[in-house]
C-alpha cells in the first residue's frame, strides 16, 4: 500500500473546501497564544502565511537569507495575478479557471487543490485592494484586467509589469503590522540550515545567522517551508542569485516526500545569453505576448545573413517572415502556454534560424501594436490616423504606458531601443512546478512540517500558466494555510513550550556544524561558482527543454562524478564565525548537486511527454507531446534513502472526477 | 577592458575600514557592473585572497539588494537603474574606478560594501500598512472605484524599492524619500485614510530616533533613485505631518 495519504475530502468537487473547513479541528484564541510556528521564506507564501498566522494569534518567527523581507524574489514577478472574478463579463467562472489551470499542466495536478485554488483567488484580489495594493484600474476608476497565456478570457489583474513587487510589498506591509504588535519575531539574514524532529514530528530548524555565522537553534510546534522553487540548479535561471532548494532539501532528507522533481517550467521570453561570464537570465514578462507576435525568417539564408550582421530584422518583408506560433496554433497563436512557445521557440533555432550571434534567438515585434493602438487613439482623439508618422508617435507613447519598464529594463541590458527594433528572446527556466509532496492541508509527510507556494509540488502540474504562481502563493498564506495548519495544531495545544536543549537539538546542531567545518577544511583548488556552473550545463543540455534516455542516464553519472568532486576540491575563503558569502552558497550548491541527480532519474523514469517535461521518445511526427494517462497519471512522490542516488518512488494516482481529461491541443 | 579598481574593505562593524586597488582584466562591454565583481572575486578566491563582500540577488532591479557607491554616484554613473543594471559598456578600457558602500550612520557597515539597513525596515514597522485582517472577509474589490489619476501615483510611489540610494546620496543622510514614498502611497488611496494621522507621525517619529537626517530641499535623492520617485512625495508627505499635527 501507498504511503501517501493526500486527504482529500469527500463529496462534490465545488463544496470540499466549504466543508473540509466546516468540520476541521481548530485551536481556541487562548492556545494559540501558547503556539509557536516557524516559517522559512518571505516570499509571496511565507509573508502572508506569517502575516495571517500571527493575526490569528499564533507566535511566528519568519526567516529569511535576505537583508529585508521585501526582497524575497516574489518581488520580481512581473506579469500578473489571475482570478476569476468576471469583472470583463467574458465568460470567466471558478470552474473555467479550474478547468484552463488543470489542462495548462497537462493533467498533473491535483484536482482537488485546484478547485480550491479558483475558489479563493477572487478573495486575494479584495484581500489586496483592502491593503492599498494599487492594481491598474481603467477610466472608471475600476481594476483592469489582461490576457495570460494559455486562456481565452481576461483574468489578469496586474500593476504594469510590477505586479509581483506591490503583491509582495503589501503582504510585507501585513507583516511589518504584525511585527510592529510583536507577534511575528522576524530574522533577515537568517539561512535555514535543518530542520529538527522530536519523536517523528517537526520540532524545529537549526538556522545560521549569515552575519557573524553563528549557529542558533529555534524550537516551535509546527514549520512551515516557503523557500521558493529550485531554478537555480540550472546556474543561469531567472531566479535571484540567492535563491535556493536547501530548505527543502533538507526537509527531504529527514523524510518530506520530493514530488515530480522533473517538472520545471522553461519561459519563453527571457533576453537570450550573451557570454559566458553571465550570472543571470533576465525575464521578459509573458503579458508582452497580448501585443507583441514572434517570428524568424521564413529563410534559413537570411536567418544566417541577421546573425553574421549584415541583415536587420527591419529589412526582412512581411511575406518572408514566419509567424510560427500563429502558423502552428492558430487558435491561441502568441498565447499559447509556456512550455508550447518555448519548445517551438528551440525546434526553430536548432533547425537554423535563431537570430543572434550564438543562433538562440527569435523575434519579439511590436511594430504591428504600435501602428494599431496609434491609429485607434488618433481616431479617440479626432487627429489624422493617415499620418504615419504620428501613427507611430501615439502607438509607441500607448506601448509605453503599458510595458514602459519592460522595454527599458531590455534597452539597459542589450543597448538596443525595441520600439524601433524587435526584442531578441529566448526561453530560460523560470520555475519549478515540483517541489516537496503535501496532502489536502499543504502538511508534508512529516508530520507537522508544511509547504508552501513554489516550494511544494500540488497546483501546476507539468506546466504552470502565466500569472498563476502569484495566485497559488498568496492563496496557499492567507487563506489555505492558516486554516488548515489548526487541524494538525489541535493536538499540539497542551505540548508547551519546546526546548531547545533537547537532544534532537544538539544532534542537528553538531552535524550541521560538522558538515559546514568540512566544507572549511577542504583545501581543494576550484571555486563555489566552478561546480555550479557546471551542474548546471549538464543540467540544461541534458535535462533541459529536452529529454531523451541516454541522456538523462550520462547526466545522472555526470552529477555524481561532479558531486564528489566537489566534495574534494572546491575551496571556500573565510571561516566560520563571519560574514561569508561563499560559504552560504557552498552549502547551496551542494544540495543542488543532490538534487539534480533525483531530477533526472525522475526525468527517466517518466516515459511520456508532459507539460515541460519532453522526451523526445515520447512525440507526434509534427513535434507534439504524447502524453501517457494509462502508465503516468500519477505525481512521483520520491521518498530520500540514505543517499542520493537510491531513492525510493511512491505513486499518488491522480484521479479527475469532475474534468474530462483531453489530449491538450492549443490549435 | 583593463580595469582599475580602488574598493572599501571592512573586516567588520567594529574594525578600521580603507581602500585596497585591484587590477582587473578581460572586462567586456556586455557584462554587468556585478558581473564584474563576479570575475574579481572569482580571481581573488583563487589565489586565496577573501572575496569582496556586496550585497545583491535579484540582479533585474527590483529587489533592492544591491547598492555601491561608484565613482562618487549612488548606483553608478547611470540614470534610472541600479547597480546590477549597470553595464560596463558605461565605461572606458582603462578607467579607474571607485567602489564604496552606501554610507551613512544609520546604515552601519556589516562588512566590505554591504551595510545593514534594518533602520528602513523598522520605519516601516511604525505604520507602513493598513489596519486591515489579512484571513479574508472584506469588500469586492470594485465595491470602491478609485480615480485612474489617484491609482497610478499611489503606483508610482509605491515601486520605491528600499535600496537606500537617496540616503547615501542626500549630504544629510535623510530618508525622506523613502518615507515620504509609503505615506505617499497610502494618501492617494481611500483605504489609506482612515490611519492617515498616526501613519505619518509614528513614521517620521521613528525616522528621526533611526537618526536620519533632515530634508534640505537639494533633490539629489530625486535624481539618484533607480526608480525615479519623485521629490513631491516630500511635499505630500509634509503636508500629511502638518495635517496630522493640527
Amino acid at each position: 500500500m501507498s504511503k501517501l495519504n493526500s486527504k482529500i475530502p469527500k463529496g462534490p468537487l465545488d463544496s470540499k473546501w466549504t466543508n473540509h473547513k466546516g468540520k476541521i479541528n481548530l485551536v481556541s484564541p487562548s492556545n494559540k497564544r501558547n503556539i509557536d510556528i516557524i516559517v522559512v521564506g518571505t516570499g509571496l507564501a511565507g509573508a502572508s502565511a506569517s502575516a495571517t498566522l500571527a493575526e490569528l494569534g499564533y507566535n511566528v518567527k519568519s526567516f529569511c537569507f535576505q537583508d529585508s523581507p521585501r526582497r524575497a524574489h516574489s518581488i520580481a514577478a512581473q506579469g500578473g495575478i489571475n482570478a476569476a472574478k468576471n469583472y470583463q463579463g467574458d465568460g470567466d467562472s471558478t470552474y473555467r479557471l479550474f478547468y484552463d489551470t488543470i489542462k495548462g499542466g497537462d493533467y498533473r495536478s491535483r484536482e482537488a487543490n485546484v478547485y480550491r485554488l479558483a475558489e479563493v483567488s477572487g478573495n486575494i484580489i479584495d484581500q489586496c485592494v483592502a491593503q492599498g495594493v494599487p492594481f491598474a484600474r481603467d477610466y472608471g476608476g475600476l481594476l483592469d484586467n489582461r490576457s495570460f497565456g494559455g486562456v481565452q478570457v481576461s483574468r489578469t489583474f496586474y500593476a504594469k509589469g510590477q505586479t509581483g513587487q506591490q503583491l509582495l510589498l503589501g503582504a510585507y506591509s501585513a507583516m511589518n503590522r504584525q511585527i510592529a504588535r510583536g507577534k511575528i519575531k522576524m530574522y533577515s539574514r537568517h539561512e535555514m540550515m535543518d530542520i529538527v524532529i522530536v519523536k517523528g514530528k517537526a520540532r524545529g530548524i537549526i538556522a545560521r545567522n549569515l552575519v557573524n555565522g553563528e549557529i542558533e537553534r529555534h524550537s516551535a510546534h509546527a514549520v512551515v517551508i516557503a523557500s521558493g522553487g529550485y531554478g537555480n540548479i540550472f546556474f543561469l535561471s531567472t531566479n535571484a542569485m540567492g535563491s535556493n532548494v536547501s530548505a527543502a532539501w533538507k526537509i527531504h532528507k529527514k523524510g518530506a516526500f520530493f514530488a515530480n522533481p522533473c517538472f520545471t517550467q522553461i519561459h519563453p521570453t527571457c533576453i537570450p545569453v550573451s557570454g559566458d561570464y553571465q550570472s543571470k537570465l533576465t525575464l521578459m514578462s509573458e503579458s508582452l505576448r497580448n501585443d507583441g507576435r514572434i517570428w524568424v525568417p521564413k529563410e534559413k539564408a537570411d536567418a544566417k545573413l541577421i546573425r553574421e550582421g549584415k541583415l536587420s530584422p527591419l529589412d526582412i518583408p512581411e511575406n518572408k517572415r514566419d509567424y510560427y506560433l500563429e502558423r502552428r496554433y492558430p487558435a491561441f497563436g502568441n498565447l499559447v502556454p509556456r512550455d508550447i512557445a518555448s519548445r517551438a521557440a528551440k525546434e526553430r533555432c536548432d533547425n537554423g534560424y535563431g537570430v543572434n550571434k550564438t543562433g538562440e534567438a527569435v523575434y519579439l515585434d511590436f511594430s504591428h501594436a504600435i501602428i494599431r493602438y496609434g491609429e485607434e487613439k488618433a481616431k479617440v482623439s479626432g487627429l489624422d490616423s493617415s499620418d504615419s508618422k504620428l501613427v507611430l508617435k501615439l502607438g509607441k507613447e500607448i506601448v509605453k504606458q503599458k510595458y514602459g519598464n519592460l522595454f527599458q529594463m531590455y534597452e539597459k541590458i542589450v543597448d538596443e531601443n525595441p520600439y524601433e527594433i524587435p526584442m531578441k528572446i529566448y526561453p530560460a527556466v523560470h520555475y519549478t512546478m515540483g517541489g516537496v509532496w503535501v496532502d489536502y492541508n499543504l502538511m508534508t509527510s512529516i508530520p507537522g512540517c508544511f509547504a508552501i507556494g513554489e516550494a511544494n509540488f500540488s497546483d501546476h502540474g507539468a506546466n504552470r500558466l502565466g500569472a498563476s504562481a502569484l495566485m497559488q502563493g498568496l492563496a496557499d498564506g492567507y487563506f489555505v494555510l492558516p486554516y488548515t495548519i489548526g487541524d494538525y495544531l489541535s493536538n499540539e495545544i497542551s505540548t508547551g513550550e519546546i526546548s531547545t536543549d533537547l537532544p534532537e537539538f544538539e544532534k542537528s546542531e553538531k552535524e550541521v556544524l560538522e558538515k559546514l567545518k568540512k566544507l572549511l577544511s577542504n583545501k581543494g583548488e576550484k571555486s563555489v561558482d566552478f561546480y555550479h556552473k557546471k551542474l548546471g550545463k549538464i543540467m540544461w543540455n541534458k535535462c533541459g527543454m529536452s529529454r531523451n534516455e541516454k541522456d538523462l542516464k550520462s547526466a545522472i553519472k555526470e552529477i555524481k562524478e561532479l558531486r564528489e568532486d566537489f566534495h574534494k576540491n572546491v575551496k571556500i575563503p573565510g571561516g566560520l564565525n563571519e560574514f561569508n558569502e561563499q560559504l552560504a552558497k557552498a552549502t547551496r550548491v551542494s544540495d543542488f548537486l543532490e538534487l539534480g541527480e533525483l531530477f533526472a532519474i525522475d526525468a527517466l523514469e517518466r516515459n511520456e511527454s508532459c507539460g515541460g517535461h519532453f522526451r523526445e521518445e515520447f512525440q507526434t511526427d509534427d513535434g507534439e507531446a504524447i502524453r501517457d494517462d494509462k502508465k503516468f497519471k500519477f505525481v512521483s512522490a520520491w521518498e530520500y534513502n540514505n543517499d542520493p542516488s537510491n531513492p525510493i518512488l511512491h505513486k499518488e494516482d491522480l484521479d479527475y472526477e469532475d474534468i474530462e481529461i483531453k489530449t491538450r491541443s492549443y490549435k | 577592458m583593463k580595469l582599475y579598481l580602488k574598493i572599501w574593505r571592512q573586516t567588520n562593524a567594529d574594525s578600521n575600514g580603507s581602500f585596497q586597488n585591484y587590477e582587473i582584466d578581460e572586462i567586456t562591454p556586455d557584462m554587468s557592473f556585478l558581473e564584474m565583481m563576479d570575475v574579481l572575486n572569482e580571481k581573488l578566491i583563487i589565489e586565496g585572497v577573501d572575496p569582496v563582500a556586496f550585497d545583491h540577488d535579484c540582479r533585474e532591479g527590483i529587489c533592492g539588494s544591491c547598492s555601491l557607491f561608484i565613482n562618487g554616484r549612488a548606483h553608478g554613473p547611470d540614470t534610472g537603474i541600479t547597480t546590477c543594471q549597470l553595464h560596463m559598456r558605461k565605461f572606458q578600457d582603462g578607467d579607474s574606478i571607485v567602489i564604496e558602500p552606501f554610507r551613512a550612520s544609520s546604515f552601519p557597515v556589516i562588512k566590505d560594501l554591504v551595510v545593514d539597513r534594518t533602520s528602513f525596515d523598522r520605519i516601516q514597522h511604525a505604520g507602513g500598512y493598513i489596519s486591515i485582517n489579512t484571513s479574508g472577509n472584506t469588500q469586492d474589490a470594485n465595491t470602491i472605484p478609485i480615480r485612474k489619476e489617484d491609482a497610478d501615483n499611489a503606483f508610482d510611489a509605491a515601486t520605491c524599492i528600499g535600496c537606500g540610494a537617496c540616503v547615501a546620496t542626500c549630504k544629510n543622510a535623510s530618508a525622506m524619500l523613502f518615507v515620504s514614498a509609503k505615506v505617499s502611497q497610502f494618501s492617494y488611496l481611500p483605504q489609506g485614510q482612515v490611519e492617515a494621522k498616526d501613519r505619518v507621525l509614528n513614521m517620521v517619529k521613528q525616522m528621526d530616533e533611526e537618526g536620519f537626517g533632515n530634508c534640505t530641499n537639494t533633490g539629489a535623492c530625486e535624481v539618484e533613485c533607480p526608480k525615479g520617485i519623485s521629490i513631491k512625495n516630500i511635499a505630500r508627505m509634509n503636508k500629511e505631518f502638518l495635517k496630522a499635527k493640527l
